[in-house]
């Protein structure tokens, strides 16, 4: 057993944003396992009040440089279902590519930009250019893949343009989708290799029980609005999002943490995949199989894992959406619509996990009232819980400063925590 | 790296982060195509959301975010004091962004409503030009990757740093767009500097002016359109104020443009009715 340890990462790195781990045990007993959010909050949900009701997709955009295009999915279900405004199918539709591929964009970024140096013991991606060219060149494809989705849909990755309140302003024409199911295709191989790659990974072994969030999928996996569901039983209709998030204050982050029917639980990928398994797309499952993730799994770091089930998931779901626009018209596009008062709830399942956007509207269209509560929130205190875990377990097994400050570090980044996302 | 038999030394390059979303960080791993040769340029030495690798010794610096509390003001001097070049990098880094909208509002009244009695130290949104010196700025919400790309080619071989004079709309009637106020949008770009690509009004969404005024912009003839269609002055009033990117001569010209021309106009319709 170690006795003493002290462990201080000030700004973990490979993470969206700033947060920081204290780690201190004394005499083999912990003393003290925290995560730090230190973030500069923006106060998003202030600046909405007075806000035009069609200006909030585009500014809450601005909550998240990696998951833009879920904040805008979510401010537009909110505002519409607040003035109950219908999307048409095909826009549905092009809304879930793009939120693929921003999917797909922010797992392959965070599992290859972000994760893999852990495995190969550098410090970043960047000496992998040299030592792994192959590696670097499948992963800048597959995300580039993932871009180009967001680019062609949604008019940009980052901040996208075209979805807009009533449906899409502008849709690519057949021929440019299918380019686009073309190289998604041509990118299966690469998918392949990466999936070839993780199989030979030896993850950390480290489980805690706890409850896991997540919308519930009817007939398919769940991406955009639905019910609400958790691992520990408690099902409630999107509009109850607050009884199903609970945020309070700790004094150590400016971020705030969340609970249901425990001290915490999780959302994300592998949230919804214990939550969801069987809706998984029939490739996916497969590939779920082959890397041995099967619901219910207690293992944080697995959570880089259901990711990766989660992009063969979105690619195939992805070319399936391909096919059926290929088929049918893509005209019916926008809807116009009457600005009424209302009050609209927006629950979104982006590559984080749950995100809600909450909005009441007056009879001009602006916006008198807003909340926003974010995947990262909503983890923080199961990726606070967790370390102690995990520093008891080291602890006992005798691991030395170095090697838990790793495997905390790995923790957290496991979780793929989006920080400056947390405190909007 | 040798070049001509010449050894060329690789600039250092850190980037950092302040208050913001992070987007245009992220935008400096993407443009996969070129992202390799791009990143062969310098040694990164700084870039916490991509790599775990620190150092103190840089010769660029690119810097994301606003600043909207002391410590941040602390460290960006701190940086101001180790770099040659720094450069603003976005929206938030140039003009504060739509964090600045924020500015707008008494700040205990902004923190109240999303933190209750709890004391949580923020303070009104500045850009970086009014915390230090900066050297350059990269606008857009987020920037685009290839003026990034251009911009720090240009810096590293020691060329001209050209930056577009003219305004969104020649990019965008470039694109054989059909232009928006045609379909009863407004749209900034013909006052907006152009750069992007017109990413906006190709989307079919106005042009919010992230990217802050252009050198040639008319904005008597801007105004005249903007008027004529019949918008009233807060609608045009909380688009430039979108980004804050008009903050200064700009917005007071518009203004007082606005007033002119809604003064005439009225006018005129009191001598017809
Ligand atoms: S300028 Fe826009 S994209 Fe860049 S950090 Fe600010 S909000 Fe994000
Ligand atoms: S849409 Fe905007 S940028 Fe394009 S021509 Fe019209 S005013 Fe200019």
């Amino acid at each position: 057993m170690k006795v003493n340890m002290n462990i201080d990462v000030h700004h973990v790195t490979r993470v969206e944003g700033h947060g920081n781990i204290r780690i201190e045990v004394q005499d083999g007993r912990l003393v003290e396992a925290k995560w730090e959010v230190v973030e500069t909050p923006r106060f998003f949900e202030a600046i909405l009040k007075g806000m035009p009701h069609d200006n909030a997709p585009t500014l809450t955009s601005r909550i998240c440089g990696i998951c833009s295009i879920g904040h805008t999915l979510a401010s537009l279900r909110a505002v519409e279902r607040a003035m109950d405004v219908e999307v048409p199918a095909t826009a549905q539709k092009l809304r879930l590519l793009a939120k693929h591929g921003e999917t797909l964009q922010s797992h392959f970024l965070h599992l290859l930009f972000l994760v893999a140096p852990d495995f190969l013991n550098v410090g970043s991606v960047i000496p992998l250019v040299d030592s792994h060219p192959d590696l670097v060149a499948k992963a800048a494809r597959l995300k580039g893949m993932a871009n180009s989705m967001c680019d062609l849909i949604a008019g940009r990755t980052t901040h996208p343009v075209s979805l807009v309140v009533g449906g899409v302003s502008k849709a690519p024409d057949k021929r440019q989708l299918a380019e686009l199911k073309k190289t998604m295709e041509d990118r299966m191989r690469d998918a392949a290799d990466v999936l070839e790659l993780f199989k030979t990974l030896a993850l950390p072994d480290f489980e805690r029980e706890t409850e896991f969030v997540s919308l519930k999928g009817d007939k398919t996996y769940p991406w955009i609005g639905g019910d609400l569901v958790s691992s520990d039983g408690v099902i409630k209709p999107e509009d109850q999002y607050l009884a199903m998030s609970n945020e309070y204050q700790v004094n150590f982050s400016t971020s705030k943490f969340t609970k249901l029917s425990r001290d915490s639980f999780a959302v994300g990928a592998l949230a919804r995949l214990n939550n969801n398994y069987d809706l998984l797309h029939g490739k996916a499952k497969e590939v779920a199989e082959t890397l041995g993730l099967e619901p219910m799994n207690y293992n944080p770091y697995m959570n880089n894992i259901a990711q990766l089930v989660e992009c063969f998931h979105a690619l195939a779901e992805s070319l399936d959406l391909i096919d059926e626009m290929l088929d049918g018209g893509m005209n019916d596009l926008r809807r116009r619509y009457e600005v009424q008062a209302g009050v609209g709830i927006g629950a979104v399942e982006v590559p984080r996990g749950i995100l809600y956007h909450h909005y009441n509207i007056d009879e001009k269209g602006m916006i008198t009232h807003a909340n926003c509560i974010i995947p990262t929130t909503q983890n923080n205190a199961n990726i606070h819980y967790d370390l102690a875990e995990l520093v008891k377990q080291e602890v006992k097994k005798g691991s030395d400063d170095q090697e838990v400050r790793k495997l905390c570090e790995m923790l957290v980044r496991a979780y793929d925590p989006c920080i400056s996302c947390s405190v909007h | 790296m040798k070049y001509l038999g010449i050894d060329i030394v690789k600039p250092r390059l850190a980037v950092f982060d302040f208050t913001g979303c992070e987007g245009c960080e992220l935008q400096l791993v993407n443009k996969e195509e070129t992202l390799v040769d791009f990143l062969s340029l310098f040694e990164v030495v700084n870039f916490r959301e991509a790599s775990s690798d620190k150092s103190d010794a840089y010769d660029i610096a690119l810097i994301e975010g606003c600043i909207s509390r002391q410590d941040e003001v602390e460290r960006l001097k701190a940086i101001r004091g180790r770099v040659k070049i720094l450069v603003a990098l976005g929206s938030c880094a140039c003009c504060g962004g739509v964090n600045h909208l924020k500015n707008g509002f008494p700040i205990e009244d902004v923190v109240r409503q999303v933190y209750g009695d709890r004391k949580i130290e923020t303070e009104k949104v500045r850009s970086l030009k009014e915390v230090v010196q900066v050297d350059l700025e990269i606008p857009g919400c987020p920037v685009s990757k290839a003026e990034v790309e251009r911009i720090v080619i240009a810096l590293v071989t020691g060329a001209e740093i050209r930056m577009p004079k003219y305004p969104v709309c020649v990019e965008c009637r470039q694109q054989l767009n059909t232009c928006l106020f045609d379909f009863g949008e407004i749209c900034l770009g013909p006052i907006t500097l152009a750069g992007c690509g017109a990413v906006c009004p190709s989307g079919k969404v106005g042009c919010r002016g992230c990217r802050g005024p252009a050198d040639d912009a008319n904005y008597e003839s801007f105004i005249d359109v903007v008027v004529d269609k019949g918008f009233t002055e807060a609608e045009i009033r909380k688009k430039i104020e979108f980004f804050n990117a008009f903050e200064g001569p700009a917005k007071d010209t518009i203004a007082s443009l606005i007033q002119k021309r809604i003064k005439t106009f009225n006018a005129f319709s009191g001598v017809r009715a």
